[in-house]
C-alpha cells in the first residue's frame, strides 16, 4: 500500500514537473501577493507583518489545493488515460494519498517564496522553534482543502468545477478572516469564522507563530470539515464513472 | 497462492472468469447495452465483434470495474468488477490517445507494474512487444503505432489471467500486426483468457476462436467464427435494369437499395443471385459485384435497411 501510494505521487509529481510553468504559476501569485499588500502595509511592524504573512500562507495553501485538485481532478477525468487507471487493482486510497502527497510538495515550491519574501523584506519574525513547528502545521491545515478540490474535482465536469472554485474561494478567503488582521474584521465575519475552515486554519496558524491563543472550538471544527471532505471525495469518487461516452 | 493453483486445477475449463447477466447500461436516454447476457470461460479467446458504436466498448468497461450497469450484473473473477480486489488478475488497454504525454515509455511501464504483486520484468515485457528502444521517449513524441503497442503491452504488464483488448491493432502496420497477434496467442496458449473488440472481421478471424457480435447494444450472435462469417458474410451485386426487381421473387435476396438507374442487391451469396438472375430472365446490364463492409452487413442484419 506505501509503496503504492509512492508510486502515485511520483508520477503525478513527474507529470506536473515536466511543464514547469504550471509549477512557476503556482508559485508566482502568493509571492505577488506577499509583495502587493503586506510588505507595503504591514511591513514594518513586527507582529502585524507576522499576522500577515501567516495569512497569505494560509490563503495560498487554500488556493493552492482548491484549484489544483478542483480543477485538476475533473481536467484528469476528461482524459481517456484515466478510465484506464481506473482498471488497475487499486482503490482510491493510493490515488488520493499520492495526490495529497504530490500536493504537499507543491505547497513547499508556492510556499518558499513567501516565507523568503517575509524574512527578507519585512519584520515579521519567527523564532526556529515556532518555524520547526509552522511545517508540520502547513501540512495538517492543507488536508481538509485537498479533499475539498478532490470532491469538486470528482463531483462536477471540468467547467463546473472551475466556477465553483472560483465561488468557493473568496468567500472563504474573507469570511475565514484571511484578509484583515485578527479582530479586524466585521462582527459578523468575526463570529462565523472560526468555523469555516479557512478560519479554523488560520487560527492554527497564527497560534504557531505568534502569541495568539489556542483555539478549540476552531481546531475541532477543522477537524470536523475535514471528516466531510474525506467523506465527500470518496464518495464523489465512487460513484464518478468517467466521461459519459468512452 | 496454493488456493489459486487448486481452484485452478479443480476445473478450470468451466471456471467463468467474467459474466453479464441482463446488463442494461443507459447514458441518459441513450440505450447503450441492451439486455446483454455473456460468459466468457477461463482460457477461451473470445472476439467482441460490432461495428463502432455498438456497444463493444461500453461493456469491456463494465467488465474492467470503469462503469456500473444500469441494470443487471456484472462479475469479473467472481465478483463486482468495481472491487479492486477483483482486478488483481486483469489487464486492460488505454486508449493509446491516452497515454499520460509528458511520461515517458520506462516510466508508464513502471506506474502500471506497481499495481500488481508479480509483474513481468520490465525488460521481458519491453522485448516482448518490441519497445527497448523507446523506453526513454514521453509518449506523447510515440508515432500511433508505437502508442498501440505500449498501450497493449500495458495489459500484460501484470501477469494477468484475464485481458480485455480494445481494438488493439486498429492502425498498426502488417508487422507489427502480426508480432502483436503473436503476442496475444501465445498468452492464450499458456492460458490465458482474452477477449478482444474489433471492428474488423479479419483481426477476429486471426485470433478467436468464439465470436460474440453486437450491434446496437445487443448481442445478435455468439458462435463459432466459421458460423458467424457465414452470418455476416453479404455481397452487393449492382445492375442497370430497365424493370422494377420487385416482381421476381429471387431466393436470397436481404434488401434491395436504388440510387438513380442502379440497384443493388444485398445478398449472403452473389452467385447464386447472379445465377437467379439470368434463370429468371431479368434483364440487366452492368453487372457489378463487391463484398459489403462489415458496417454494410450489420445494418442488413438489424433490419435497418430493408426497404
Amino acid at each position: 500500500m506505501t509503496s503504492l501510494v509512492l508510486t502515485h505521487a511520483k508520477f503525478q509529481t513527474l507529470e506536473l514537473f515536466r511543464i514547469p510553468i504550471a509549477v512557476v504559476g503556482s508559485a508566482f501569485w502568493p509571492a505577488a501577493s506577499m509583495l502587493a499588500f503586506v510588505v507595503p502595509f504591514a511591513g514594518d511592524d513586527p507582529v502585524g507583518a507576522t499576522y500577515a504573512t501567516a495569512s497569505m500562507i494560509t490563503f495560498a495553501i487554500m488556493n493552492t489545493n482548491l484549484f489544483q485538485y478542483g480543477i485538476g481532478v475533473s481536467e484528469d477525468r476528461a482524459q481517456p488515460w484515466d478510465p484506464f487507471v481506473r482498471t488497475l487493482a487499486a482503490g482510491a486510497t493510493p490515488r488520493f494519498l499520492g495526490r495529497i502527497l504530490t500536493g504537499l510538495l507543491m505547497m513547499v515550491v508556492s510556499l518558499a517564496p513567501v516565507v523568503l519574501i517575509a524574512a527578507l523584506f519585512t519584520e515579521a519574525t519567527l523564532s526556529p522553534l515556532a518555524f520547526l513547528a509552522a511545517v508540520p502545521v502547513c501540512a495538517a491545515i492543507a488536508v481538509p482543502f485537498i479533499l475539498m478540490g478532490l470532491s469538486i474535482g470528482y463531483a462536477l465536469p471540468q467547467k463546473a468545477a472551475l466556477v465553483v472554485a472560483q465561488i468557493l474561494f473568496l468567500p472563504l478567503a474573507f469570511g475565514g478572516g484571511l484578509l484583515t488582521p485578527p479582530g479586524g474584521a466585521p462582527g459578523f465575519i468575526e463570529d462565523l469564522a472560526p468555523f469555516l475552515p479557512t478560519g479554523g486554519a488560520v487560527r492554527l496558524m497564527w497560534t504557531t507563530v505568534t502569541d495568539f491563543p489556542f483555539d478549540p472550538t476552531a481546531t475541532l471544527a477543522l477537524a470536523g470539515w475535514t471528516v466531510l471532505f474525506g467523506a465527500l471525495a470518496v464518495w464523489a469518487h465512487r460513484r464518478d464513472e468517467g466521461r459519459r461516452f468512452g | 497462492m496454493t488456493e489459486r493453483t487448486a481452484e485452478v486445477a479443480a476445473g478450470k475449463s468451466t471456471m467463468i472468469h467474467a459474466r453479464a447477466e441482463g446488463v442494461t447500461k443507459s447514458f441518459g436516454s441513450t440505450l447503450a447495452l441492451d439486455r446483454v447476457d455473456l460468459e466468457v470461460r477461463a482460457g477461451e479467446l473470445v472476439g467482441l465483434l460490432g461495428p463502432n458504436g455498438a456497444g463493444k466498448s461500453t461493456l469491456v468497461s463494465l467488465f474492467t470495474g470503469g462503469r456500473r450497469p444500469t441494470a443487471g450484473r456484472v462479475e469479473l473473477c467472481g465478483g463486482d468488477p468495481r472491487d479492486p480486489r477483483n482486478r488483481r488478475t486483469l489487464g486492460a488497454t488505454p486508449q493509446e490517445t491516452g497515454l499520460p504525454a509528458s511520461l515517458r515509455v520506462g516510466e508508464v511501464v513502471d506506474f502500471v507494474r506497481a499495481h500488481f504483486p508479480n509483474p513481468l520484468p520490465k525488460a521481458e515485457l519491453l522485448d516482448r512487444f518490441g519497445l527497448n528502444d523507446l523506453v526513454r521517449r514521453q509518449t506523447g513524441g510515440l508515432s500511433g503505432g508505437q502508442k498501440r503497442r505500449l498501450a497493449v503491452a500495458l495489459a500484460f504488464a501484470g501477469r494477468p489471467e484475464i485481458v480485455f483488448l480494445d481494438e488493439p491493432t486498429t492502425g498498426l502496420d502488417v508487422e507489427a500486426r502480426r508480432d502483436l497477434w503473436e503476442a496475444v496467442r501465445s498468452f492464450h496458449a499458456d492460458g490465458g483468457t482474452v477477449v478482444l473488440t474489433s471492428h474488423y472481421l479479419e483481426e477476429i478471424e486471426a485470433l478467436a476462436e468464439r465470436v460474440v457480435v453486437i450491434a446496437e447494444g445487443r448481442v445478435l450472435a455468439d458462435d463459432s467464427v466459421a458460423a458467424v462469417r457465414g452470418l455476416i458474410k453479404v455481397s452487393r451485386v449492382s445492375l442497370t435494369s430497365p424493370v422494377p426487381l420487385t416482381g421476381f421473387d429471387l431466393e436470397g435476396l436481404m434488401a434491395v437499395e436504388q440510387t438513380g438507374d442502379r440497384m443493388h442487391l444485398l445478398t449472403p451469396d452473389a452467385d447464386r443471385m447472379v445465377r437467379e438472375l439470368v434463370k429468371r430472365n431479368v434483364p440487366f446490364r452492368d453487372l457489378e459485384v463487391r463484398p459489403t463492409s462489415l458496417e454494410e452487413a450489420f445494418l442488413v442484419l438489424t433490419g435497418k435497411d430493408q426497404k
